[in-house]
This record gives C-alpha cells, structure tokens and sequence, in this order.
C-alpha cells in the first residue's frame, strides 16, 4: 500500500502520482499522511482506488473525483467532492459549505455536521449527512438525494428542481419552491436504501424523516410568482 | 388649416426624453407586469472605440511596405502557469456561447470558422458538445457557478479553461434559457426537466470573492496537472481592482468583457444600465497589469463591441493581447442577415434589429433549438464566413499597424492614437486631436 507523508511530499507529486494510474493498477489502496489542511488533495481522480487521508484536509478535497473511493479521518474544508462523477467520498469529521457542490453522481457520506450551502447544485450526486446542514442547503439542486439526520438551517431546497430532501431534524425554514411532499412507499425505499449505502444501519426510524422538493412553481417566468426570485 | 391656425400651432414635437421607445417600453411595461427579456448587446451610443483615430506614418514615423514587410499576428496564453501554453496565429478569439443558446450547427460553425482562422472558440454556459470539440482545433472549456455540463472529461479534452465571474452584458447578473430552447438534448446536458425557464446562478457555489477564487484555480491546475491556460472574465465595471485581483489569484489571462458585449437573454434594464463601456475598460486593466509588472505576461483579451479591424487594432494600441468577438461572429454566420426580412417582419423586427434571440424563432438558424430553423444554417458556409469575416479583422489589423510601422500588432501603442472627443480621450487616456491634453493628466 503507497503511503504519501504530505509532509515531505508535495501535493503535486501525490496529484500527480493519483493521475497516472492506470484503470487496472494494483496499487488499489493509498494512505496520504500530514494533510495539514492543505487544499486540492486527491482532485480529479478517474481510477477506482482507494484513498484514505489521515488528517484534516482544506479546500476542495476529492473535487471531481471519478470512481475512486476517498476517506477523510479528519474534518473538511470548503468544496469537498465538488462536481464529483461518480465514486464515494466519506468524511469521519464534520465538512465546511459547499460540500458535493454541483455533484454529478456518486456518493458523498459526511459524518458529522456539513455548514452552509451542502449540496448547493447538486445534478445527480446522493448526500448522507450524519449530522445538520447548514443554511441554504440544496439550493437550486437539481438531481440526486440529499439526506440530513440531523436539522436543516434556513431556506432549504431554494429554487429547488428535482432533487429529493430527506430530513429527520427540524427544518427552519424552506426556501423558494420547496415544500414538503409525502413520504410515499419509493420514497422510503430510496431512503432506506441511502441511510444503508452511507452504513447507517439500524437505529434511524425512516418514518421519522419529513420529504422535501420542488413545487414546481418557479419553472416558468410568470408575473404571479415574481416575489419569489 | 386656416392661414391663420398656422400662426398658432407649433409643429408637432416628440420629447426627447419620452422618445418612441421609451414610451413603448411604457406601454410594453404596462401592458404585461414584466421587465423586457432580449438578447444582443447594449443598442445605446455610448463612447467607443470609433472615438480613436490613429494618427499612422509620417517623418518622424517610418510605414511598413503594405505587401511586403512582415507584421505579425500571433498570440501565445499561458507562458505564466501552464505547461501548454496555447498559440493563436490571430489576436482574434470567439467568445463563450452556449450550445442552448445556439444551435448545435452554429456551434459547429463557430469552430470550422476559429480552426480555418488559427484562432480558439470557447463553450459556454451548458457544457461542450461532441460538435464543438470535433471542429475547434483549439477550445476553450469555461468553468461557470451553473457548473451545467461540468464534467473531468471534458475539462482534460479542453485546451484552455475559462473561470466566467462576470459578463459585460450583465455584470453581476446570472443566466436565463427561457423554455423554449431547453429541448431534450440541452435539458440532458444541464440536467433540467425539458422545456421549463432555465435559471443560472450569478455566483459560484463553492467559492466567494479573490483569496476562493484563487484556492479554486489552484483546484483546476491540480485537476489537469498544471497543463492548461486559465482565464478569467469579468465583466467591466471595476477593471483596475477586478484585473488586479484575477492576477494575484493567479490568472494566466484575463478576458475584460465591455457593456456592448452581447447576451443570449438578458433584461433589457441590466444591458444598457450596468457596467462599463470597453472604451472606459480598456485603460485601468492594462494599468493594474502595468503595476503589478506583467503587461503582455498575464494576456489581456478585450471583447464587448468590437466589429472590424480597426476596433482590434485600437484594443491592441490600448493595451490587449487579444480581443474576442461574439455578436460579430453571429453576425458574420448569418445573423440578422436583410435576405431573411420577411421572416424577420412575421416577428415584428427587421433585420439589422432582431434581438428576441431568447425566444428560439431565429430564422437563421442560429440562436434557436428548433430542428427545422437550426437545419436552415450550413455549418460549412456558416464557418467559411467566418473565417473570411476573422481574415479581414486580421488583415484591417495588419494594415493599420504597418502604417504605424509596427511590425508585430501588439507593437502599436497609445501613442498612435488621438481621440476625437473629450470623453474618449479621458476613457482611453490619449490626447484630443490636434492637442497634446489628455484631460486628467498634466498636459506634457
């Protein structure tokens, strides 16, 4: 297993050495020791590797990643797993705003709490975050599933598309065309099956949890609704 | 009339204020309860670049022999940052327009033309197509807070990457695709439901302000493992500042984009009442390059209104590396063309005035996701335009810089030009014609 100390290696030579595996290398599993909060480790990745940092990581961390899989032992700076592909990126501590920012698919676990702007728009990414979101979580998010065990700061779901919301906590307030809509018998398979990918087994009552979306209200210009762009 | 009502009757006399279209925007106003919605750029007069003259040759000053002597064109980006710096044998690009708001045939257009001229074509807000990669031998990939279509393949296949903070259409403003472009192909690549109002958020959403901006162009080097060029637009309206802090964020060129600059959709109020004029734009982004040490290091590309040779030549004389074009390009594949007046009268315009490009009835084919319109445009012809319209920007170029005996366009200066109004000569910081007073600066 490579093991990258950030501490004597930059973080070009570890990007670097991420990008030039091949689809079928055998060096499946990488350590990446010393983070120290830098930003930009593991971007881009397009192999099906595993990654874990051990540490606290800045900006950006796992951005764009495509089918590899990333653990942070640590806490996240701003913008982790933006635009993601595909893949997992699992955060042990809590993440800062943006995390899965316009995330396009895969899978992004945050253990503890996310702030501001989690999953602002998302196209096709699914969210589990073990703890709360911050304000204008899922803003104009498009596609995928956003699922919060915790609450829900202000104007949830703003200007939402076709997202799903999933929140077990309080919501303190929805945003511009989010509103709560039933939790019908898919909706809790597909929670269900979210809680599981993100290894929360057991314990959560899936009935607990209050479904959010689009009213569909915003998706064409119209006098009426002016007051709420 | 008697001989005498004549006497007491003034002729009839329109407000100069309350003119024909500010009273039918009243009315329009009025009549429907929202802002106007159009494409194009401002329609206003406005200071200009037609407000510079240059002053050639004469015995203090050798001409270059028009046919013979060399006067170079070309334009290299990213010798800052990147490992692949691009060349373009022209200092003319296309600027960022979206497959959404064009045509797939337009887009293909816009690329055969770019590639014949030696020049690079940009995406736009809704990814890239097959199309455009296929036909633009140099692409530039920009990177918008829609993030629609944002994808690593992509970014890799991209030549250069372009950060959109801003445009000179709208500075501040984010983008709008009204329904009836949003067809099953465009609703894909954005991944919207098809046919609804398509909104853009005017921020990105994973990072605010300068110290951001440059952690995130630090992401997208690492990303392409410090490969491509990266740009940074804004719209005009601070440029000193804005110019300053694209640099210190550590842009490899920035691209000024002028309020004359074009827009697929936009309200009318922000196109012709937000941000500045290119003329005003020009001078205290090359100063911010000048203070920081890194005129013609860090490459300065002009858009916003530029429609010939000389236009290019005057942004080059201010200070630009380059300068794009957009309206132009439409224009020169078909765009508001008089053959089509009819069709233009059917939507209540005339040619040389359509600018509804946000409702997806172009008759040209251009600015319209209707199969049946969008086939009208022969991507071939439409692209050989364009390379002839970018051969003759070049050439009206090359012809004002030999007789101003440079030998290469980016040799001209502030010091060939004059200005023909006091405004222009404050703008542009060049004296008014005949006079060696620059208003603003000591007279020399």
């Amino acid at each position: 297993m490579p093991t990258i100390d950030l501490a004597t290696t930059s973080l070009r030579e570890l990007n670097g050495m991420l990008h030039r595996l091949q689809r079928d290398t055998n060096e499946t599993h990488w350590r990446v020791l010393n983070p120290r909060g830098q930003h930009a480790i593991a971007v881009g990745l397009d192999a099906p590797v595993l990654v874990e940092i051990e540490g606290h990581v800045g900006y950006y961390c796992a951005g764009m990643n495509k089918d590899a899989m990333v653990i942070i032992n640590g806490n996240a700076g701003p913008g982790v797993a933006e635009n993601m592909m595909s893949g997992q990126v699992h955060v042990k501590g809590d993440a800062s705003q943006s995390a899965g920012a316009t995330g396009q698919g895969g899978l992004l676990v945050i253990d503890g709490n996310a702030a501001a702007r989690c999953g602002i728009s998302m196209k096709g990414i699914d969210i589990v975050v073990k703890g709360s979101v911050g304000h204008l979580s899922a803003f104009m998010a498009q596609a995928g599933n956003l699922v919060v065990l915790g609450d829900a700061g202000e104007a949830l779901g703003d200007s939402i598309y076709e997202a799903h919301l999933y929140v077990a906590g309080s919501v303190k307030s929805l945003g511009a065309d989010c509103i709560e809509k039933p939790l019908a018998d898919q909706h809790r398979a597909e929670l269900s099956r979210l809680l599981a990918a993100g290894g929360v087994n057991g314990g959560v009552d899936i009935s607990g949890f209050r479904r959010y979306g689009s009213a569909r209200r915003l998706y064409h210009f119209h006098i009426d609704n002016i007051g709420s762009y | 009339m008697s001989a005498e009502d004549r006497w007491i009757h003034t002729t009839p006399r329109k407000s100069a204020t309350f003119d024909d279209y500010a009273i039918s925007e009243i009315r329009r106003a009025a009549a429907t309860g929202i802002y106007d919605i159009r494409g194009f750029g401002a329609k206003r007069k406005l200071p200009h670049l037609d407000d510079l003259l240059f002053l050639g040759a004469s015995i203090s000053r050798y001409p270059l022999e028009g046919y013979r002597e060399k006067c170079a064109t070309d334009v290299t980006i990213g010798t800052r940052f990147a490992n692949k710096p691009i060349t373009l044998k022209i200092p003319i690009t296309i600027a960022g327009m979206s497959f959404g708001s064009l045509s797939a045939q337009a887009k293909e257009a816009l690329g055969r033309g770019a590639s014949a001229a030696g020049t690079s074509t940009t995406t736009g807000d809704g990814g890239m197509t097959a199309e455009e990669r296929a036909h633009s031998s140099i692409l530039v990939y920009q990177v918008l807070p829609s993030r629609y279509g944002m994808n690593l393949h992509d970014l890799r296949q991209a030549d250069a990457i372009e950060i959109v903070v801003g445009q000179g259409a709208k500075p501040g403003g984010g983008g709008m695709l009204l329904g009836h472009k949003i067809s099953k192909r465009v609703a894909e690549m954005r991944t919207l439901p098809e046919g609804i109002d398509q909104r853009s958020a005017c921020r990105h959403p994973d990072w605010t302000g300068p110290d951001d901006m440059e952690i995130k162009i630090h992401e997208l080097r690492e990303i392409t493992d410090w490969e491509k060029p990266i740009y940074v637009k804004v719209g005009a309206s601070r440029p000193y500042y804005d110019v300053a802090l694209a640099v210190k964020a550590g842009a490899d060129a920035v691209v000024l984009d002028g309020m004359q600059g074009g827009t697929a959709a936009t309200q009318e109020v922000f196109i012709e009442h937000v941000g500045l004029p290119t003329l005003a734009a020009i001078r205290p982004a090359v100063q911010a390059l000048q203070d920081l040490g890194l005129h013609r290091k860090v490459s300065l590309i002009v858009s916003g209104g530029i429609r010939n040779g000389a236009d290019v030549a005057k942004c080059l004389a201010l200070g630009a590396d380059a300068v794009s074009i957009g309206t132009a390009a439409l224009i020169a594949l078909g765009d508001n063309d008089p053959h089509l007046e009819d069709e233009y009268r059917k939507l209540g315009t005339t040619a040389g005035a359509y600018d509804d490009w946000h409702e997806g009835r172009d008759p040209a084919g251009i600015t319209t996701q209707d199969r049946v319109l969008a086939q009208r445009l022969d991507p071939i012809i439409a692209g050989r335009k364009l390379a002839n319209y970018l051969s003759v920007l070049t050439l009206e170029a090359q012809t004002i810089a030999r007789a101003c005996g440079k030998s290469h366009v980016h040799n001209l200066e502030p010091e060939d030009l004059v200005a023909l109004t006091v405004e222009a000569a404050a703008m542009a910081q060049v004296p008014l014609a005949g006079t060696n007073w620059i208003p603003g600066q000591r007279s020399g």
